[in-house]
């Protein structure tokens, strides 16, 4: 009898330390999977970006013959453009706040205002590209020194577009979805977080490859 | 009581947000710039990465809200994605010698 309760008991410990977070149970990071997912899939495409950045870093400090392309009207522009894509990460934020708080229209105008920031941006830029092309950039020549000028700057600012297209339709998905109930508040932070990436890429692109081209008087 | 609580807790929170935002609008400010006072490639480089890197930490601690987030998640994220960029600045230092090499 005693024995009975005692081995109760320690299978009631044993249960207990199944739940600690260390031991595989319960959620070790207090995160929901879709969170943690996002985080992982942020980390190893921040690892991508990375790796662009340093290699054309590597080249823009190597050559003595680099393009400085951009005048006082591309820079003004760019950082518009910063300014914009920063504003949309305030906007973003706004739409977490109100989706935890089951504010349904709020949520989803802070978001759709989001995605129009995004929209915004890439005007700008393609805007920038279009002009560059019309120079006579392309990814292998330009008219003024290192030809991979090109190559680098489309590339690392194709990507970025690319990842702000993206937000832009998976924002646009997420709003209509959480008006509908489809999407949780859950679904609206995890965007967030892509969101905010995209954002946080931005802060080394628009140092590192504008301004460090810039001719400026 | 609780939802008043709620309130200030709410506000606080939009005050911070509004705090980070304009920091970021400054430093942004700050490497513009910078980028007409033509410095030196290297020097400009080392203090633009600098600004950025604040810039990026300030993203990821409050918009990104890792700041608030367990310990754990923290450790498990970021040191293995510092470790891996790091190591990708092993070969950089070469960048400087073919400049300097270089026939001009």
């Amino acid at each position: 009898m005693a024995d009975e309760t005692m081995s109760a008991h320690g299978l009631h410990a044993q249960a207990g330390a199944m739940e600690s977070a260390w031991e595989g149970g319960g959620s070790p990071y207090a995160v929901g999977s879709k969170k943690l997912g996002m985080w992982l899939f942020i980390v190893s495409d921040a690892i991508t970006f990375s790796a662009l950045l340093v290699a054309y870093s590597y080249v823009r400090v190597a050559s003595s013959l680099w393009p400085r392309p951009f005048e006082s009207a591309s820079i003004i522009n760019a950082t518009v453009m910063t300014g914009v894509l920063l504003s949309s990460s305030l906007t973003m934020v706004m739409a977490v706040r109100e989706s935890k708080r089951d504010a349904v229209s709020k949520t989803v105008v802070w978001l759709l205002a989001t995605a129009a920031g995004g929209i915004l941006f890439d005007i700008l830029h393609i805007r920038e590209w279009l002009g560059l092309i019309h120079e006579g950039v392309r990814l292998f020549a330009n008219p003024w020194g290192t030809p991979l000028f090109g190559a680098a700057f489309f590339s690392l600012t194709g990507l970025h577009m690319t990842h702000v297209t993206i937000g832009v339709v998976y924002l646009i998905v997420v709003a209509l979805g959480f008006r509908r109930s489809k999407y949780s508040a859950e679904d609206v932070e995890v965007s967030g977080l892509y969101w905010h990436f995209v954002d946080l890429v931005w802060m080394f692109i628009f140092p590192l490859v504008y301004l460090m081209s810039a001719k400026l008087a | 009581m609780s939802e008043s609580a709620e309130q200030a807790h709410q506000e606080a929170s939009r005050k911070l947000f509004m705090v980070v935002w304009v920091s970021l609008l400054v430093l942004t400010g700050v490497e513009v710039f910078l980028a007409y006072e033509n410095l030196e490639v290297k020097l400009m480089l080392i203090i633009l990465m600098t600004l950025s890197i604040v810039k990026a930490s300030l993203i990821i601690s409050y918009f990104m809200h890792l700041r608030f987030e367990r310990t754990s998640l923290v450790l498990t994220l970021m040191p293995a994605l510092v470790f891996v960029i790091v190591m990708m600045f092993m070969a950089f230092p070469d960048s400087v010698r073919l400049y300097e090499m270089k026939p001009k």
